[in-house]
Parts: structure tokens; sequence; C-alpha cells
């Protein structure tokens, strides 16, 4: 789940980084008002979740309150991307000397998290490792022993940065893997930060994701208090009312991930899911010259009710013939658990599941069990020996009839 | 027995156990899907709603003296009990 900037600045406060004065303007005259605090020229930012603000005229300056308050309004009428912001950022116009780059993220290869840093920043951090390697440090973090300090200082100093720059660099580098820690986040990225005139540190700008598994555990402390309500979508388009009640089934209960759905104009609905099985399964239904309802994920051993409220959303898109009920192998998700919430809804929808349910495809733990259920509601299942493409060209070959 | 319906789960508590204060509260502590509760009496109940969550785990039939809780199937018709 991405944050706006103004949501990520104010977690990153709370860990003691230094950021800009400044508040965020619903209206103009908000707008006037913070410059008219800050004393000084200001910058204005759209609050939107996708990149190329700049680019797109979201980024002005301004060196009075008047000029702040007509380039917060030509902000506000501005769509970005389909976005409209939900507000805009006025912050202090910082003397940048120098700017530097801070991430941390998962490094899917090695398995842990790893900490990068560039003297490079302002950039794309993709373009300095293409063009500049040698400007950036890579130290990984363990996922068994607690972080510390220590560990920043190295990456910092392994660019070659000493004295008091090493110390201040590391000093928010530790606060970055601290928030990135304390909020389950994916990605947390500062740049750039810059280094003002005077020598000293400020957060320019910086981009947050949470794991969206995360979510609840953060909804009350955290979320709540940023107004980021528990069924709020995060993409870069607004959601359809299909999607949002998608959302709403995966809040239903803790147990698994049910329900993040996103639509599409097919007839056939999917419930899919498992260690990247999704996407294949969507391909290979494509492949097969079917079309696709929905793509949607499906995992983690959720309820029968989940599983039950999901199918009853999907069916209830209008066009839905039939459903595809295909997963990788599971070994944590219970194959029995699945087709009892998935025959559940259908019931509950008012139609057959021999008839609805095209195919049932999840090999895995208990499928004796589900198998069994199955075979009592009549409905074509299948185990590991039918691939998932095989399992998608079946379930294409029977709602064409 | 003390019967209960759902989709795919039943479950049968003797109603002479059922009355046990403290099996109550032992199978509402062991079931880890919420399918017993103690009602205002101390008296084991089942919740319905949660019936089809349960996730087949016979802790209920081992906490109970033997042949007290059952547990069937409803799509097969076997039955967990001992
Ligand atoms: S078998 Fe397990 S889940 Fe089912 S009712 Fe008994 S304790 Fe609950």
């Amino acid at each position: 789940m991405r944050f706006y900037e103004y949501e990520a600045k104010a977690l990153l406060r709370k860990q003691g980084v230094r950021l800009p004065d400044g508040g965020t303007a619903e209206k103009p005259a908000d707008a006037g008002k913070i410059a008219r605090d800050i004393g000084g020229a200001v910058v204005l930012k759209s609050q939107v979740l996708s990149g190329g603000r700049m680019k797109a005229g979201g980024v002005k300056f301004a060196d009075t309150p008047a000029e702040a308050e007509t380039a917060c309004a030509e902000i506000l009428k501005l769509p970005i991307k389909d976005q409209m912001p939900v507000n805009v950022l006025v912050e202090a116009k910082a003397a940048v000397a120098k700017e530097y780059y801070l991430g941390v993220t998962f490094d899917g290869v090695a398995k842990l998290p790893v900490m990068i840093i560039s003297d490079m920043g302002g950039i794309d951090i993709e373009e300095v490792a293409e063009t500049h390697p040698e400007h950036i440090a890579k130290v990984h973090l363990s996922t068994l022993h607690p972080f510390s300090d220590y560990q920043a200082k190295e990456a910092v100093a392994s660019l070659g940065i000493t004295g008091g720059e090493l110390n201040q660099l590391t000093r928010v580098l530790a606060q970055l893997v601290r928030t990135f820690l304390a909020y389950n986040l994916t990605l947390a990225e500062i740049n750039p930060l810059g280094k003002l005139e005077d020598g000293s540190f400020v957060v320019l700008d910086c981009h947050l994701d949470m794991e969206e598994e995360a979510r609840e555990r953060h909804q009350k402390s955290v979320l709540d208090e940023l107004g980021i309500g528990a069924d709020e979508m995060r993409q870069g388009r607004p959601p359809t009312e299909f999607e949002k009640r998608g959302a709403r089934v995966d809040n239903v209960d803790h147990r698994g991930v049910a329900g993040r759905v996103v639509e599409f104009e097919g007839n056939l609905g999917l419930v899919i899911g498992a260690g990247g099985g999704s996407l294949t399964i969507f391909d290979a239904v494509q492949r097969f010259g079917g079309k696709p309802a929905n793509y949607c994920e499906i995992g983690g051993n959720p309820s029968v009710l989940k599983a039950c409220e999901l199918t009853k959303v999907i069916l209830s898109k209008p066009g839905v013939d039939k459903i595809a009920v295909i997963m990788n192998v599971v070994s944590n998700t219970r194959v029995d658990i699945v087709a009892r919430g998935v025959v559940k809804g259908v019931v509950e929808s008012g139609f057959d599941p021999a008839e609805k349910i095209a195919v049932f495809r999840i090999p895995g733990a208990w499928e004796g069990e589900g198998f069994k259920l199955l075979e009592k509601y009549g409905v074509h299942y299948c185990d590991r020996t039918v691939s998932m493409s095989e399992a998608a060209r079946r379930a294409v070959e029977k709602i064409a009839g | 027995m003390a019967e209960t319906k759902a989709m795919f789960i039943q479950v049968e508590v003797d109603p002479a156990a059922a009355g046990d204060a403290e099996l109550a509260k032992k199978l509402a502590e062991v079931c880890p899907v919420s399918i017993f509760e103690a009602d205002g009496e101390g008296k084991a109940a089942i919740v319905e709603e949660n019936l089809d969550e349960c996730v087949l785990c016979e802790l209920c039939v081992e906490a109970a003296p033997p042949g007290q809780v059952r547990v069937t199937k409803l799509y097969s018709g076997e039955t967990l009990s001992r």
C-alpha cells in the first residue's frame, strides 16, 4: 500500500527524521497561510500516488503567499495520470548544496532487507545503478538479529563518506531503517535527501510502501491516525465499486487473503492465486481465448467465510457466466476449506455449483477432503496431474459451450 | 443428542455432557474456530455460524469423554468420534 508523500513524511517524523516546515492545503487560502507562517519561498507538491509529478506540472515554487495561493489553485485542478490530488503539500523551499539517495527494501535474491545509499540523489536509483554503480552502496540487514546503527554507518562509510557527513547520514539512514521495520514496509525511500548549505540534512521527497498484509496490524495505531480507512485501496486509478466490495471481503476477518480483485470486461470469474500462480493462470485463460472478468488473489489459508464472500462478489458481477478456481500446489492453504467457501458462495448466490464452477484445480493440503466435497456437489475438479494451464484451457472450453 | 446443522459440518454434544460446565469451558478453549461457547448457565452451546469453519482437528472429540462429542462431515457422512 502506497502512502501519499505527506503521509510518508508523517511516519518519518515519528522516527525523528528532520523534515522541512510546512503542511497540507485543501484550498488555496490554506497554502497562503502556510507560506505566510513559513515566511519565505515555498514548494507546492500535488498529492497523488503516481510518479512524474514534476513533468506533469504538479510541483511549483512560490516566493510569496499570493503566489502560493495561485500555484495551489492550479495544482488542485490538475489531474496527473487520471488522479486528482487529495491535497497540496506546501513546504519551505530548501537551499540545497547536494542531494543523496537513501533506501531500504527487500532483496528477493538474498531474501533479506537491504539498505541502499547513493551520493547521487534526485534521479532514479536504477539509472544511477546503470550509469554510476560506484556511487551506490548496498548492505543487507539480518532478519534474525536486531538492527544496529553501526550497520547504517558501515553502509554510508562504504561510499567513502567521512566526518560529520558520515554521522548525519548514518542517523537519517538508521531512522529510515527503523521506519521500514516499525511499519512493515516493503519500500522506504528518501530521494532526494538534501544537504543544505548550512551542512544539515533534510528530507525533500520520500516514498513509503506498506506490505498489504500488515495493514490490519497498523490500522488502529497508525492508519486511522492518518485517516486511511481499512477498505481504502491505493492504486494508480480510482477503484471501481466491484473492487471496493472485494477489498471489504478481505477485511471480514484476519485469516488468509481473499478479495483483492481487479475488474475486467470478460465472462469468466477467476478465484485464483498462490505463489505467483494467479498471473500464470490469468495469462493462460487469455492464451486459450478466454475473457477473464477479474484478476484476484486468494491464499494464506482464508476462512470459509472469506472464500464464500469472495465467490459471491465475483458472481455478482454482471456478465459472469462461470468461475474457475485454480491455484498452484498449496501447502499453507487448505483445499477443503477453500472448496467449502467457494461451493457455499455459489449456493448462496442461487446457483448450482456443478454448473457454475467450470473447473476446480487446487492441489495440496487436505486435497482428499476437498475432492470428496466437490464430488458431492458434482463439481469438475482436478489434482496436480493436470497443469494450471490445462485447467485454464478446460475452463475456457466449458464457458465456450 | 443435541443437534445443530450447517452446510458441511454437524457437531453433536451429548445432552448430559453439555450440562457439564467444566467440559463446556474446555470445548470453548480448544476449538480453534470458536464453534463452542459456554451459555449463560455454563452449558456447552454451539455457535451455528461458525460450524462450516470446522478444521476437523478433533480437539473437541479428544477433550470430551469418549462418545460425547461427534463431528460429522455432511458431504461424506463420515463422523469423527472416539
Ligand atoms: S474438530 Fe476442531 S474445529 Fe471442529 S469443532 Fe472440533 S475443535 Fe472445533
